[in-house]
């Protein structure tokens, strides 16, 4: 999948840069960031926070206009959001007063009016929200379910708009590490399934390395670019247990963060925080394992 | 439950209008005016029976000239069965008890109005910053504007443009409710546009994602969240409106409560001022049931039922 195959580009990023207007003056917090994505690849981006990592992904969703350059997907240039572009966003965003289903049934109906009968529409919701596994809580409100399911919906409701591309914003970075260990497991399933061309953003390393194809990681703002590009070449389906001992995840893991608290870490906060973060990783890290563990057993 | 509980809930209000009733049966008596002593409780209440007797025999009344009526007629046709027959409707005069039907109708219909159209008028403002920069002046200038202000501008124009041979309701009626609509216009219109306005940044780029057509954005999103400040808008409003009315019935001598009021002061007889004070509970309690009845239609449109309403 990582291979360039002979087909054009999918999604091409091109000489994106964009300005924030301040009292100040312009704000340039992307300068020149380019990157292809090919068919069915999923790729992670990763940085600091702050260094504009969910900027690149609200250009792509058509969200934020970029100041220079675009975004071109199959061809056509991306000038303003859409549901071929569909957004998971970080806190679930669920219409509160919508069921589960009624969520996914506001997305199904906006996409395929007048394409698929009334039977079929619910037919695609029902199985949707059965890929993330929500068949037994579908009629509930998002008040009424944890924030793991929250996610879950908002993931099922993208992918009932069977996206060309499927953005997530930093999916499961509000969640404990083991509904995330999970999350990330399903997420892995489906898109081995429906082979989906996934954008992750994303401040966790392991995660990045467990999902991705290739790991894009980004320079510190202001003016942020792609600073480096990883092949991260683990077979798939992967198991987070077994992967974790392997040479390559663990060069890739170490060229992550030698990337981000060697090259770019903030010289302000460097040392401390890199110790805090890594430690809190590792433990995330541990927690998961035990549960796959315990489930096995 | 613990006691502190019960107490707090039941006896505190208990007590107070007790202590509240004590005071004024005390201290009434001792101001004496020119329409003799200010009444107190005992004797409100009186004037409060006084008012419903007058009620049931203004009633009786009504009943018993239908009947001679009804009689009459069926006598005339019993000897002429080609007998020209009037039917005439009663014309008594209006009772305490019809007065708050009339005064209910009235801001009902003012405060209808203008809910009509203040939410449309906020969403829009809401929706958009120009619309908002646009009424917004206007909104700061009439806001703060009295009813005693409208009323003649209304009364005049009311005159001069509702003219019709057979007209549908008095003009007295017209121009209060329109008095009514101008002055609660305005907490709507502003709670509605903040509501509106700050929808969450999360939910409209849900909606621009998924490319909703502007009346889908404003049915499934736009009003949902804004449910909320649009019921607080009205609830001043439905406040202000009952406020307001009074006030617009004394000067258009709309028959409601605020004419009873001002025929009782301009009438001073030594009954008035305990019709006046019994005329100013029944206001009070009829703005209370409004804002619980406010309260309860929230409740059935908003969708979060455990939030709670107060």
């Amino acid at each position: 999948m990582t291979t360039t195959t002979n087909q054009a580009d999918h999604l091409l990023i091109s000489q994106v840069s964009i300005d924030f207007p301040t009292p100040q003056g312009p704000y340039r917090a992307l300068d020149k960031v380019n990157l292809r994505i090919n068919k069915g690849e999923f790729v992670s981006i990763i940085g600091h926070s702050g260094c504009g990592k969910s900027t690149v992904l609200n250009i792509v969703a058509g969200l934020y206009k970029a100041t220079e350059g675009g975004v071109i997907l199959d061809g056509r240039e991306v000038d303003e959001p859409g549901p071929e572009r569909a957004v998971v966003f970080q806190n679930h965003s669920l219409l509160p007063w919508l069921t589960a289903y009624e969520n996914v049934e506001l997305a199904v109906k906006q996409v395929f009016k007048g394409k698929k009968s009334k039977a079929e529409m619910k037919a695609w919701i029902e199985h949707n929200l059965h890929l993330v596994h929500m068949d037994h809580a579908m009629h509930k409100r998002p008040d009424e379910i944890s924030g793991g399911m929250k996610q879950r919906v908002g993931i099922a409701r993208a992918l009932a708009m069977e996206p060309q591309v499927l953005l997530l914003d930093e999916p499961f970075g509000a969640l404990d590490a083991l509904t995330r260990a999970h999350l990330q497991d399903s997420m892995m399933e489906i898109q081995a399934d429906l082979g989906n061309t996934v954008i992750m953003i994303t401040h966790d390393v392991d995660e990045a390395v467990l999902l991705s194809d290739r790991i894009v990681m980004m320079t510190n703002g202001p003016a942020a670019s792609v600073g480096d590009i990883l092949e991260v070449n683990l077979p798939r389906p992967r198991n987070r247990v077994e992967m974790a001992e392997l040479p390559e995840y663990i060069r890739c893991r170490h060229a992550v963060l030698k990337f981000l608290y060697e090259r770019h870490g903030r010289k302000e906060e460097a040392i401390p925080s890199t110790k805090k973060e890594e430690g809190e990783l590792e433990k995330g890290n541990i927690v998961a394992l035990k549960s796959v563990l315990t489930k096995a057993a | 439950m613990n006691t502190k509980h019960i107490f707090q809930t039941y006896a505190a209000p208990f007590i107070g209008i007790l202590l509240f009733l004590a005071i004024w049966q005390i201290g009434a008596p001792k101001i004496v005016t020119s329409l003799g002593a200010v009444p107190g409780p005992v004797q409100v209440f009186d004037q409060f029976e006084g008012l419903v007797a007058e009620h049931q025999a203004a009633r009786q009344k009504e009943a018993d000239f239908y009947q001679r009526q009804e009689e009459r007629n069926t006598e005339a046709l019993k000897e002429d069965p080609k007998a020209d027959v009037t039917i005439r409707p009663y014309t008594g005069k209006a009772t305490f008890f019809d007065q708050i039907w009339t005064s209910i109708f009235t801001v009902m219909t003012g405060f209808v109005l203008a809910g009509l159209i203040a939410i449309p008028l906020g969403i829009v403002a809401g929706l958009s910053q120009t619309v908002y920069s646009a009424i917004n002046p206007l909104i700061q200038l009439f806001k703060p504007v009295s009813p005693l202000a409208w009323l003649p501008i209304v009364t005049i124009i009311v005159s001069a443009v509702y003219v019709s041979d057979d007209p549908m309701f008095a003009k007295s009626f017209v121009t209060s409710a329109l008095t009514v609509l101008l002055c609660c216009l305005w907490p709507t219109i502003i709670n509605t546009t903040v509501g509106v306005a700050n929808i969450s940044k999360d939910l409209q780029n849900v909606s621009k994602v998924l490319r909703l057509s502007w009346w889908t954005h404003v049915r499934k999103i736009v009003l949902p969240s804004a449910i909320p400040m649009i019921f607080t808008g009205l609830r001043l409003s439905l406040g202000i409106a009952w406020m307001v009315l009074i006030a617009a019935e004394m000067l258009a001598q709309n028959p409601g409560l605020g004419k009873f009021v001002w025929d009782e002061f301009q009438n001073g007889s030594s009954n008035s001022l305990g019709r006046i004070i019994v005329a100013v509970i029944v206001i009070g309690l009829i703005g209370f049931a409004l804002d619980r009845g406010m309260l309860l239609l929230q409740r059935h449109f908003s969708w979060d039922k455990s939030a709670a309403l107060r």
